[in-house]
């Protein structure tokens, strides 16, 4: 009777069940969140020139200009997404920018009211209709940016609480896109950041005038809205790692040294150590599966 | 007749861009266009009812899935419309639908933060798992191309997080000569220059195309939009 | 094969699965079991308490009150309108209409209000645990793992989940697309009196707009393609949508994508750069920075390189041979740059989202931690 031989260790690791690569993966990414929520420990970050340029762009606008943020994404980016949301708002409060929050997704609306409740909350020199507004969602994707470019109270007659804009105090005065001093995207996708580049500041839209355009997006989009800077865009937060570089800028600047920051302005920060330990485990896997690639090509090539 | 609609209603769209006195025309048509894209939301909820409805009178396999699929739709649409457990606006407490529609503690507002939000966001989550598993299982360096592109993926992950900085902290970060060869800098330089051509080139192309087929439909050569029968 | 024409799966095999399913339940009910009976410490000072529970939501009540008060204003046409308007009720003021409000407040707020109400309850703030937002992170957490659940195989607990996520979906769209579109820019521009009077009072009308009945009808046209006996009415509609498209398309893409872009490649390829001195007089040239200059010079060859061997690969209309061939061999390697990159940000961003769902099981549900002292 003859025994089969017994695969070696690298066969064995060739076939291993997939979930086990799952459960690393998982701890990998849960461990590192247990660790920083308990210590608060994140790591330091330095301002790569792209996030340096959409932080100078919102800092250099006279104290009080009009900025429009376009909350483009839904629940599931904001994973990537709400610290840089965050992080907008909150640099424009500390430069007492009139903010203009607006959303071309469905379900990015809960979010503007979110945001701005746990930004501005009761801070009394921030009011409703002077300082802020929320003007909700408006279906039509490019049809909408095509649409403020144009005739901005046509495209938004109200609020997202239905008060008409001739009743806003902040809205006087507005009527098209190039009214703004600026424009942020929050992007997750279609449509977003690449579309307001598109059919938002080009300059046959906004009649030659150059309206500076500043973006959060995803990992998976940033890539392609890298041609777009610096000239169509004054700066890009990528991914999770701009929004913690961008975090660490504005809580700079608003907090004095040796002061504490609140917790929910380092949410960025927070999540670039399961970072580290996710891109060390892919790094790896991706070494791993290599090594075995190569030792049986040898193996075959020898018999 | 529908091809002439199309061509005529993208004319005027060419036209108000480079024609100011015609603005009002193009305001209209994407007013129109906006209004239209809101009907295709209850157009698509409609059309979800009516086929998970067919698969329940079929008793198709899942019809049970499917029935839990449109009690949840009826359920939201519910209490969408008729804002149940939101107040009315403080300004008009007498006009019951007045309110907002996602306040805080309302019935839509739950079903968007405790089952939209929270499963739909898992289910992007779960592609961080499956990217891992097939990282392992197909990124194998056969050739010049794969080498490039792991090589690349390398030094993007370790450049983006805090280890690629302390794997090369020991070259000196004020030395321009040698500095770009820092981790860090590196995933920059393949960001701003490779990437960055790369991506524009795509762009590029991709623009002539989209002018090609755009060209094709506003002078009604290209007809496939309106499906096999025209 | 089976009836239906799926693999058969091996019995012993699928009775092992679903042994280790039944064993990674059970651990996991419980360490929620364990997670309930340690309890955490909430509020600070005098009012901390030991909570024997988790993922509770506490909410402070905030009642509402209005009345009318009748007024007299000149309309637009110069005429005196009686006019009624709501406002506040002052303390001790009846109100004709009163509601109840309730904010979320964190769980040391609620045991500083128990602390207040075991001491004064007539002056106490009412806080307590809302059942319904406390059901919906529990709902939350549980639809979290059935998803995740579908990692270790497909299961009626994750198609659950997943029939749930799709029904709300569809009607949320429709609904938010009614409110903040259909109604005030259709019902508005139709009906404008009864809109104003039933759904949204504060709506500005001028009167009946008739363009709307443009939308309205193109609208109708496109819901007859549920139909399958006049779904060839849908075309108009879908010719007007993909009219539109195409026209914006057209000038908006050429000139963000293609000139923009084309315009951005001209650009010096030969860069001088200077070395930034402090306090240097602006009489005297600052000496070059080569290596500043050397780099930059670099990037922008490279990029033209870049983009024209790219342009190159995606030229079909010759075939890629001899220097032709060459030049798309290089955009190949440039392509190969992009798409590692793009795989890097990619997962950047996946990873990124698993640790917003952790952080959601650990903070809200478990109470494991409390990076923005919630509790």
């Amino acid at each position: 009777m003859s025994t089969a031989p017994q695969p070696s260790f690298l066969a064995r690791l060739d076939r291993i069940d997939r979930r086990w690569i799952f459960l690393m993966m998982a701890i990998a990414v849960a461990a590192p969140i247990i660790w920083v929520g308990v210590t608060g420990r994140t790591f330091p970050e330095t301002a790569t020139p792209a996030v340096q340029g959409a932080f100078d762009a919102i800092e250099r606008l006279p104290e009080g200009s009009k900025v429009l943020v376009s909350f483009d994404f839904d629940p599931a980016s904001a994973g990537e997404l709400q610290p840089m949301a965050t992080g907008f708002i909150h640099h424009c409060q500390l430069r007492k920018h009139r903010i203009y929050a607006m959303t071309l997704w469905a379900p990015g609306s809960p979010l503007i009211g979110a945001t701005l409740a746990d930004v501005i909350g009761n801070d009394p020199s921030y009011r409703y209709g002077e300082n802020f507004v929320d003007l909700g969602y408006q279906a039509g994707n490019e049809g909408v940016m095509k649409q403020v470019g144009v005739d901005f109270p046509k495209a938004f007659p109200n609020d997202s609480k239905g008060t008409p804009l001739a009743r806003i105090p902040m809205m006087q005065g507005i009527t098209r896109l190039s009214d703004f001093d600026i424009l942020i995207s929050v992007s997750a996708g279609y449509p977003g950041g690449k579309e307001w580049v598109q059919y938002g500041v080009s300059p046959t839209l906004t009649q030659g005038h150059r309206l500076p355009f500043v973006a959060g997006s995803t990992g998976v989009q940033t890539p392609q809205m890298i041609p777009y800077y610096p000239v169509q865009m004054s700066g890009i937060l990528g991914a999770i790692k701009g929004a913690a570089e961008y975090e660490s800028l504005v809580n700079a600047k608003a907090t004095a040294p040796g002061e504490t920051v609140p917790a929910k302005y380092q949410e960025a920060q927070r999540r670039m150590a399961p970072q580290l330990f996710g891109h060390s485990l892919m790094v790896a896997l991706i070494l791993v599966g290599n090594v075995i690639f190569f030792a049986g090509r040898r193996k075959g090539a020898a018999a | 007749m529908a091809v002439v609609l199309a061509s005529l209603v993208g004319l005027v769209m060419v036209l108000t861009a480079f024609v100011r006195p015609l603005e009002f025309l193009g305001t209209a048509v994407v007013d129109w266009f906006n209004v239209l894209a809101a009907i295709a939301f209850v157009l698509g909820g409609a059309n979800l009812l009516k086929m998970n409805l067919m698969k329940i009178s079929a008793r198709d396999a899942g019809w049970g899935y499917a029935a839990i699929t449109v009690g949840a739709f009826l359920v939201t649409i519910g209490v969408g419309l008729l804002k149940v457990g939101a107040h009315p606006d403080p300004l008009h407490p007498d006009v019951a639908l007045s309110g907002d529609k996602e306040a805080v503690g309302g019935a839509f507002w739950w079903l968007y933060e405790y089952a939209m939000s929270p499963i739909t966001s898992t289910l992007f989550a779960l592609l961080a798992f499956y990217v891992a598993s097939a990282a392992f299982r197909a990124f194998r360096a056969k050739n010049t191309a794969a080498i490039l592109l792991l090589g690349t993926a390398f030094i993007v992950l370790l450049g983006r997080v805090y280890v690629g900085v302390l794997l090369t902290s020991w070259i000196p970060a004020d030395n321009a000569w040698v500095s770009w060869l820092r981790l860090e800098n590196l995933s920059g330089i393949i960001m701003g220059v490779f990437n960055n051509a790369g991506t524009r080139a795509m762009m590029i192309g991709i623009a002539i195309g989209i002018a090609a087929t755009s060209l094709k439909i506003l002078v009604g050569l290209d007809r496939s939009y309106l499906g096999s029968g025209d | 094969m089976s009836q239906l024409g799926t693999p058969m799966v091996d019995p012993a095999v699928e009775r092992r699965a679903n042994r280790m399913m039944m064993v990674i339940l059970a651990v996991i009910c419980a360490l929620l079991a364990l997670r309930a009976v340690v309890g955490s410490s909430v509020g600070s000072g005098d009012a901390a308490v030991t909570e024997h529970g988790f993922g509770m939501v506490y909410v402070q009540e905030a009642k509402k009150g209005f009345v009318a008060e009748q007024s007299k204003e000149k309309a637009a046409d110069g005429t005196e309108v009686e006019v009624r308007r709501w406002k506040p009720a002052a303390p001790g003021q009846t109100p004709e209409i009163a509601w109840t409000e309730w904010n979320e407040v964190t769980a040391g707020e609620w045991a500083a209000a128990q602390r207040a109400q075991a001491a004064a309850p007539a002056s106490a703030p009412v806080v307590t645990v809302s059942w319904p937002r406390t059901a919906g992170v529990w709902f939350a957490a549980l639809m979290t793992l059935a998803v995740l659940s579908f990692l270790w195989r497909d299961n009626p607990v994750y198609k659950l989940a997943e029939s749930v996520v799709v029904g709300v979906s569809a009607g949320y769209w429709m609904i938010v697309a009614t409110w903040d579109t259909l109604v005030p820019k259709l019902a508005g521009a139709l009906v404008p009196a009864w809109t104003k009077a039933h759904l949204m009072p504060s709506l500005e009308s001028a009167g009946v707009d008739w363009w709307g009945l443009v939308p309205l009808g193109l609208g109708m046209l496109l819901l007859c393609r549920l139909s399958a006996r006049v779904s060839w009415l849908g075309i108009f509609p879908l010719a007007f949508v993909v009219g539109t498209f195409a026209g914006l398309r057209f000038v908006q893409n050429v000139e963000s994508d293609l000139v923009a872009q084309v315009a951005t490649m001209f650009e010096p390829l030969v860069v001088v750069k200077h070395q930034a001195l402090a306090g240097a007089d602006a009489a005297v040239a600052a000496p070059i920075d080569w290596a500043g200059s050397i780099g930059a010079s670099l990037s922008a060859v490279l990029i033209l390189v870049g983009v024209l061997s790219v342009l190159a690969y995606f030229f079909f209309s010759l075939e890629h041979k001899g220097a032709l061939g060459r030049t798309a061999k290089v955009g190949v390697w440039y392509l190969m740059i992009t798409f590692g990159a793009s795989f890097g940000f990619t997962v950047m961003g996946r990873i990124a989202l698993l640790a917003a769902r952790f952080e959601f099981l650990f903070d809200d549900w478990l109470w494991l931690i409390d990076p923005s002292g919630k509790h």
